[in-house]
């Protein structure tokens, strides 16, 4: 018989610990990571015990003996959603899930923001099976880069060439954080954040563009418009990857920009349209 | 019917449009009339014979009309700020969007999607994108939790499963998925025997525990787990058989 695979995967602090310091992170190995943890760990714990991170399966029922039944219970959160969505959803459309477990072939690819109140399934109504997504933040699309960006590049290459997606969509909001921070950095260029400044500057370009063109504008005026600049920014980049172009060319992939503004329950979706003159088709 | 010509065209700059004649009857000339006013007013039309175009704003209306306008003052209030209790970390696949496999409404969870739903450790040369993702959702909104979401038939997992390919290669994708690497050594070194469906499985669950590990070589991540405000918790869902277990990264 197959031998049991163990559920739960103990990690424990090793005698050894690290003496690196907390922002020479890069180089980190997953040893030196859970050496860290650990360290933290065991001078927030009594003398004596040992510190130990374990990973381990949960229910509902387990949580609730342990928890306050006033407080906000996660796992029954998460339980309780997946058997509202079996129910309702699941168990209802029996021939669409069976058929989904089979593949998947939608005909979008959509990249939105991870912001709460944007899921593209909620706005747009997306059913299961019809749209990739990538959501991250302010829903930018870097240009190609194999070494900066195989997160994004790897999602896109999938969705053109193994999903062959017909459409392309990149959907920016209203009040999004990641523009609003991309719109703050100072002119200097100075960061104070690991990774977010750095991320969002993807999108320099729209900044650029809005700081020079919107002088009268409000600085959230500004971010407004900066938030769909951004976009046509990131459908520019798309044009980055040969595999995009390839498919543009040939009309088998259509790239679409469109902004969601929840103040005022409105969606605008514009497409973006090539003019290839014959010389340049032939690259 | 009489279809008078028109010119219409629009300058750069300061958008400009003129029509040289009064009467437009011309259908095909009425419709970029109406394309060139709106996006005079901001909001760009697409071709009318677009229907996927036409499916998104069938999409919204629905949203709109049904969602969105049933509850003002819960979207008033949403707009004014968010504040999800999770951070979720899932798959790009069409299949398995949290919003809908765990009932998630708009407000409740900031959500990362990427291939094979996967966290590499920190680098802030390679992984820019999901440490953005993560830090925004510790140091800004402060999330209660950070749920990384595996599910089965996983495109990513299957590739990385299957690597060394050398009858396919790809810019991105095999460089991508290797951030898994050590959940399929553990896999290998434990059930290299069993078949190769099995393995899949395996290797989906293993690769959202070693994510969850992963996650613990972001300093704001670790800093919040210590303080005890925050859990790293994962979760595996399997649309073949209709379920969902979850895990929970314990320290004490």
């Amino acid at each position: 018989m197959a031998p049991k695979f163990t559920k739960c995967m103990l990690l424990c602090c090793s005698a050894k610990v690290s003496q690196k310091e907390e922002d020479s992170m890069g180089s980190e190995s997953y040893e030196e990571a859970i050496a860290a943890l650990s360290k933290l760990l065991s001078e927030k714990a009594d003398l004596g015990s040992v510190a130990a991170a374990k990973i381990k399966q949960v229910t509902a029922e387990l949580e609730a003996a342990a928890a306050d039944p006033t407080k906000f219970n996660p796992v029954k959160r998460i339980e309780t959603g997946f058997l509202h969505f079996k129910k309702e959803k699941y168990e209802k459309n029996p021939d669409l899930y069976s058929a989904l477990a089979k593949g998947q072939s939608p005909k979008f690819l959509v990249f939105a923001c991870s912001d709460s109140r944007v899921c593209p399934s909620h706005i747009l109504d997306f059913q299961p099976g019809e749209a990739f997504m990538v959501r991250n933040i302010a829903n930018m699309v870097p240009s190609y880069d194999k070494k900066k960006h195989t997160g994004v590049g790897a999602a896109i290459e999938y969705a053109v060439l193994h999903l062959k997606v017909e459409n392309i969509v990149v959907i920016g909001h209203s009040c999004c954080g990641g523009i609003k921070g991309l719109m703050s950095i100072p002119d200097d260029g100075t960061t104070a954040t690991d990774f977010i400044e750095n991320w969002v500057s993807i999108c320099a370009p729209a900044k650029t563009k809005v700081k020079s063109e919107c002088t009268e504008l409000s600085f959230l005026e500004q971010c407004n418009n900066c938030e769909k600049e951004a976009v046509n920014v990131s459908l520019g980049n798309l044009l980055t990857y040969p595999f995009v172009r390839e498919a543009v060319v040939k009309k088998t992939v259509a790239l679409k920009g469109a902004h969601y503004d929840f103040v005022n329950g409105k969606f605008d979706l514009w497409n973006l349209d090539f003019q290839i003159s014959p010389s340049l088709a032939a690259v | 019917m009489d279809t008078q010509s028109a010119e219409v065209g629009v300058e750069e700059g300061p958008n400009k449009i003129f029509i040289s004649q009064q009467q437009v009857v011309d259908e095909e000339v009425q419709a970029k009339v109406e394309m060139l006013i709106a996006e005079l007013h901001g909001t760009k039309h697409h071709p009318p014979n677009d229907p996927d175009a036409q499916k998104l704003d069938h999409g919204f209306h629905f949203f709109k009309t049904n969602i969105f306008d049933a509850h003002p003052e819960y979207f008033s209030e949403l707009a004014k700020g968010q504040s999800p209790k999770f951070l979720v970390i899932a798959c790009s696949d069409s299949r398995v969007s949290p919003s809908v496999v765990l009932n998630f409404k708009p407000g409740e969870a900031f959500v990362g999607r990427n291939i094979g739903n996967m966290v590499p450790q920190f680098d802030q040369l390679r992984h820019t994108e999901i440490g953005a993702v993560i830090e925004y959702a510790v140091k800004s909104l402060e999330v209660d939790n950070i749920l990384v979401m595996g599910h089965s038939r996983c495109g990513g997992i299957e590739r990385l499963m299957t690597l060394p390919d050398y009858t396919q290669t790809y810019d991105f994708i095999d460089e991508w998925v290797k951030i898994g690497l050590p959940a399929k050594k553990k896999v290998l070194q434990e059930a290299g025997d069993l078949p190769f469906a099995e393995q899949l499985t395996l290797c989906e669950k293993e690769s959202v525990r070693n994510s969850m590990v992963n996650l613990l070589s972001y300093p704001f991540v670790r800093n919040a787990v210590v303080n005890g405000t925050m859990i790293v918790r994962g979760g595996y869902y399997d649309f073949v058989n209709g379920s969902f277990e979850q895990w929970k990264m314990c320290t004490h």
